[in-house]
Parts: C-alpha cells; structure tokens; sequence
C-alpha cells in the first residue's frame, strides 16, 4: 500500500527525521491559512500516488497566502499522471544547498534490506548512473548503525557536517523501515539546506501483508471499486479492459490462462487469481464479480489442488440458480475430485474441457464471433 | 537420487490440527510420505490419521528423529513457527502459508541460513520428489517418477505442466516450488545447481513469472549448464504496475518483463515454451 508524500513525512517526522514544516490542505481557502500559519514563501503540492509531479504542473511555488490560494485552486482543478488532485500538501520552501537520494527497501535477490544513496538526488534514481549509485545491505539480525551511514557518506563521497548527519538520520530510516513494514521508503531529494538535512520528500509504501499489524497506518485506497470488491473477498483481480472474464486458481495459471487467451487471439477482461482452496461462496462470489466486467464470455480454468473441482461446480449451478448468466461460460476442470465436479456440470447440462488450449480458444472463438 | 528430500526424510506437520494440517496430512501420507508426527501447541499427546501430535517440535525432533517440517500456520504466527523448527534442528522447512509479511520472511530466511536449513517457500505449494516423498499441497495423481527435474514459482501452473508431462510418460525427479512472495528461501540457481549434480536428472523445467529478476539471475547459470533448460514464462500479457497475485509478479519501473526473461534465457541456451502445453514436446526436442 503506498502512502500520500504528507503521510510518509508524517511517519518520518515522527522517527525524529527532519521535514519541512507543513500541512496537508483540500481547498484554496485552507491553503491560504496555512501558508499564512507558515509566513513567507511556500510550495503547493499535489497529493497523488506517483512520481514525475512537477513536470504534470502538479507543484507550484508561492510568495505568500494568496498566491498559496490561486497555486491550491489550479492544482485542485488538474489532473496530474492521470490522477485526480483532491488533496495538496502546503509547506514552507526551504533552502536547497544540494539534494542527495537515500533509500531503504527489500532487495528479493539478497532476501535482505537495501539501502541506497546517491549524491544525485531530486532525479528518477533509474536514470542516474550507476556509479553515483551506492548500494549496501543490511544484515537483519545486527540492524543500522551510525557507523553504516558514516560509511555510506564515504562511499557517496560525502563531507562534514552532511556526512554527520546522515550517520545519525540513517539509523533512524531504518527503525521507521522496519517499524511500519515498509516494502520502500524513500527520501528524493534529501536536501542539504544549510546546516540541516532536510526530507524534501516521501515515497512510502507498507507491506499489504503487515497491515494487520499497522493500525496506527492510515488506509489509502488504490484500487478500482471492482478491484477493492474483490480484495475485500480475498482475490487477486486486477481489470484488464478486454471482453473474456476470466477466473483461475493460482497467480501463475491465472497469468497462464491470460497469455493462452492473448495468444488464440483474445482479450481478457481481468486477472482473477480465485485462490488456493477457495470455497463453494468464495467461487460464487468471484463469479457475480467477473459479470461485472459485462463480458462476452465467461473463461473458467480451473486445476484443482487444495481447490476442490466439485467445489467450483457447485459453486456455478448455485450461482446460475440465483441469477441469470446472461453469456456463455466455458469451463476446464481437472484436478481433485475431477469426476465429481464434471458430473455435476453434465448433470445440468454443462460440458467442461479437460485440456486448457481447448477451452481457451472455445472462450475466443465465442467473444469474437459476438 | 532427487534434490532436498527422499525416501529416507522424517517429516513433522506443524498446525496438523488444523483443516488443513489435517487433509495434507492424509495427502502426504497416502502419496508414500514418512510423516512421523505432527506439533501443535497445547494438543500433544492426541493422534491425528494416527500421526502422533506433540506440544513443540523440540519433543517432536527429539522423540521422532525428524528431519523436516511443513508449516500449516496462519500468516500471523508463521515467524514464531519457523524459528521454532530452525531452532529445534529441521534441516528441510516448508512453508505452505502466504501473506506472511515481508520482514518475517527476511528473518526467517536469515535464521534458516545461519543455521543451515533450506527452506521451501513461503507461499509455496511445495516439493515432491516424484515416488518418494510429498511435502506440501499438490494433488498426488500426476507425480510420477522420472528424469525431469522441474523449478518454479508458482503452483498450479506447475500442476499444469507436471500433469502435461505425465500425460506424456515423463515423470519427474523432483518438483520443486520456490514460492510467489518477494523474499523467499531458494533461488532458481539454488535448485539448479542441485538439478545439474542429481544423476537421476536428465533434464529442467523452469517455469518462471514477471517480476523481479530471479530469471535473469537463472540464465547466468544455465548458460554453463550440461543438462539442457526448458522454460515457461508466465505473464506475457500482463500489464506493468499490477500486481498479478503473487507480491513477486510485478512490473515495476520497467524492470521484471516477459520479454527481458525469455531474451536472457534464450541467449543462455533455454528453450522458451511460449504456452504451458509445448513442453512436453520441446523436452523431447532438447532430449533427443
């Protein structure tokens, strides 16, 4: 789950990392107030889930409360990368001496934590070269120490007082990386102003998996209402935008079934990843979803391991009792309890396929005659 | 001969009281796996399929001499469980559960190598060496022994393919199931390493997905490999920036795509199965 920037500065705030004072703002009017609250020059910045924000026109700068109110009201109205500005974050303009990256996340080829910096900051970090890149790992059980930070400024090829700095900042990123379980946190640019060293900016993002454990986390949707229906009932879905609805058990054959439908010429609808061990309702569940996409054609592909074929079978007659299914379903069916579930399908006159290929180019053949 | 476990391996099923410790208990032992007793906190002393229950797995090791051990435990608890049996001496851990957060998975897998334990997973449907022993969910039916050594990310697309090379008389070393998380206990190289040691193994199977880069990694050592590499890429079609099920199946900033995979394995000598049901038929190609 990723984090608005005043969120993430919030969290690092609340480690002891410095900020830049601010407040997160929905309206010209509270724009104007808090630029007042702040005095003298401020940044107006827009709040949405992705990078690149300046060069969408999505942050502007502001020489006092008016102009804070007229920079708030413009941004408000925009579109930034694609999404809606609803919220903007009001902040004093600091003094920016240098800007240096700094960066802690989860390295899944090490299998450990991965810090990395650069004297190159406020740039994307993919489009620095990588000998201005300084990567170090940590070992989860010793943790950081000013020491490693002290070490990264000499690799960085930092000096003086920033260098101390980050000796004593880095530990503290870390406790916060560790603390939220956080998947990334980010510093672009960590601004040298002065004598201080300030986090410029945040990208924030928390471990879906660790939320349980991180209350004290705001929620931040990021799905669409149909992607957020189905994470609520505990599916993977992701909308594709074609006209073949698709439902799979596992992320690899859901991906598989996508590439087999893509591959005979089809285009599906959505990733629909039902599960391992999903449930007569949890199936039925998934299937009123993927009428949703209002699709052509329903694909079923089912290999069944700890999900039962009698199960999903089921689980299409009950759905087909209560509603009607206004498109053609084909469904493959193979796996546990294969016998039972096909003869539940042919008893209510449903054929199912047992080879994959079969079934998919079956499922293209009717959306595209359609 | 087979990869990580064998005929001779001494299980314990941690959570065997639970529904599904319980099933895969009755899987595994009917598939021909030694599952000498199953731990679940404050149950020991009761039988489960006439597997003895302990209180810890320290009693369970001890009284039972076993070697490895699958977890059936919910996410939550999944980290306590696992340095349990680290610490108590399993040399094998299999961890069927996902959604165990990311920093649990550091540190059971930083544990587990400073102690010497291999583990399978997380989120892994996990490893069977085919005839001799089944340790993890996949259905019995279609492992059959042989001379394919077959690695992968993913489980019911493994299903699919396993159950295609049956299908086709080819039975299997061992399967093993690396697991869909970010952070997990094996490489591809890990297992391919091992793969290219086995004499029973004549030829590998690697069934990867988008995300990450575990396949290009892969391709630096098939490169030098004697025994040839079939594989299978998952998620031609998928878009970038959606996470397609696994927490490991991304596209993130441009990195981790279908076609930088297939181009890295192709230039280390792979064939590349552009859907599941060919690979049976290029095996038979690279086999002769």
């Amino acid at each position: 789950m990723k984090l608005f920037e005043y969120m993430g500065k919030e969290i690092f705030s609340s480690y002891g990392i410095a900020v830049p004072r601010g407040r997160m703002v929905t309206s010209p009017e509270e724009a104007a107030l808090v630029a007042a609250e702040i005095g003298g020059e401020v940044v107006v910045k827009s709040q949405i889930l992705a990078g690149k924000r300046g060069k969408g026109g999505g942050i502007k700068f502001a020489s006092g409360p008016e102009d804070a109110g007229e920079a708030a009201a413009s941004i408000l109205a925009m579109t930034v990368q694609g999404h809606k500005v609803e919220q903007l974050l009001v902040e004093e303009k600091i003094q920016i001496d240098k800007e240096l990256y700094l960066a802690i996340t989860v390295d899944g080829s090490a299998k450990k934590p991965v810090i990395i910096a650069s004297l190159q900051g406020g740039m994307d970090i993919e489009e620095v070269p990588d000998e201005h890149i300084v990567k170090c790992h940590v070992d989860i059980t010793v943790g950081v120490y000013p020491y490693l930070g002290r070490e990264i400024a000499r690799r960085m090829g930092l000096t003086g007082k920033a260098a101390a700095d980050l000796a004593k900042l880095l530990p503290l990123l870390y406790k916060c990386f560790r603390g939220k379980d956080a998947e990334l946190v980010e510093i672009n640019p960590l601004v040298i102003s002065g004598d201080k060293l300030i986090a410029a900016d945040s990208k924030f993002t928390v471990d879906d998996d660790a939320l349980y454990r991180q209350r004290d986390v705001p929620y931040v949707e990021d799905r669409t209402s149909i992607e957020k229906q189905a994470h609520d009932l505990g599916l993977a879905f992701v909308e594709l935008g074609g006209n073949i609805a698709v439902m799979a058990n596992g992320a690899g054959m859901s991906m598989g079934s996508l590439d087999t439908l893509v591959h005979y010429g089809g285009s599906p609808a959505n990733f629909l990843d039902a599960g391992g061990g999903t449930g007569m309702e949890g199936t039925a569940k998934a299937l009123e979803l993927l009428l949703q996409t209002n699709p052509r054609v329903i694909f079923i592909n089912i290999f069944g391991g700890i999900t039962r074929c009698d199960d999903v079978a089921n689980a299409l007659i009950q759905v087909k009792k209560t509603r009607e299914i206004p498109v053609p379903v084909v469904i493959r069916l193979v796996g546990t309890n294969e016998q039972e579930g096909v003869k539940i399908l042919n008893d209510h006159g449903i054929e199912a396929y047992k080879v994959m290929q079969e079934a998919a180019a079956k499922a293209v053949e009717i959306a595209n005659a359609g | 001969m087979a990869i990580i476990i064998d005929e001779k391996t001494r299980l314990i099923v941690q959570g065997i009281t639970g529904n599904q410790g319980k099933f895969h208990t009755t899987q595994m032992l009917a598939y021909g796996t030694r599952v000498v007793c199953g731990v679940s906190p404050g149950k020991g002393g009761r039988d489960v399929e006439g597997v003895p229950v302990y209180d810890s797995a320290f009693a369970a090791v001890e009284a039972q001499n076993a070697n490895a051990s699958v977890l059936f435990i919910p996410a939550p608890f999944a980290k306590d469980a696992a340095f349990e049996a680290i610490s108590a001496g399993i040399k094998v851990l299999v961890i069927v559960t996902e959604h165990i957060p990311v920093h649990d998975e550091m540190e059971i897998v930083d544990y587990a190598k400073r102690n010497g334990t291999t583990v399978v997973g997380p989120n892994t449907f996990g490893i069977v060496s085919s005839g001799k022993c089944k340790i993890g969910i996949p259905p019995n039916q279609f492992f059959i022994e042989g001379p394919i050594g077959v690695v992968a990310r993913s489980g019911t697309l493994t299903y699919e393919i396993v159950g295609n090379l049956t299908a086709n008389g080819m039975g299997q070393s061992t399967v093993v199931g690396l697991g869909g998380d970010r952070v997990v206990g094996l490489s591809f190289v890990d297992v391919l390493e091992k793969f290219e040691q086995d004499p029973q193994t004549k030829a590998v199977v690697l069934v990867g997905e988008i995300g990450g880069n575990a396949e290009e990694m892969a391709s630096l050592f098939i490169k030098d490999m004697t025994k040839p590499v079939v594989a299978y890429i998952a998620g031609k079609s998928a878009p970038p920036g959606k996470r397609m099920g696994h927490a490991g199946a991304i596209i993130e900033r441009g990195k981790g795509t279908f076609n930088a995979k297939v181009e890295a394995l192709q230039a280390a000598g792979a064939r590349i199965a552009t859907l599941p049901f060919e690979v049976p038929g290029l095996l038979r190609e690279v086999m002769g």
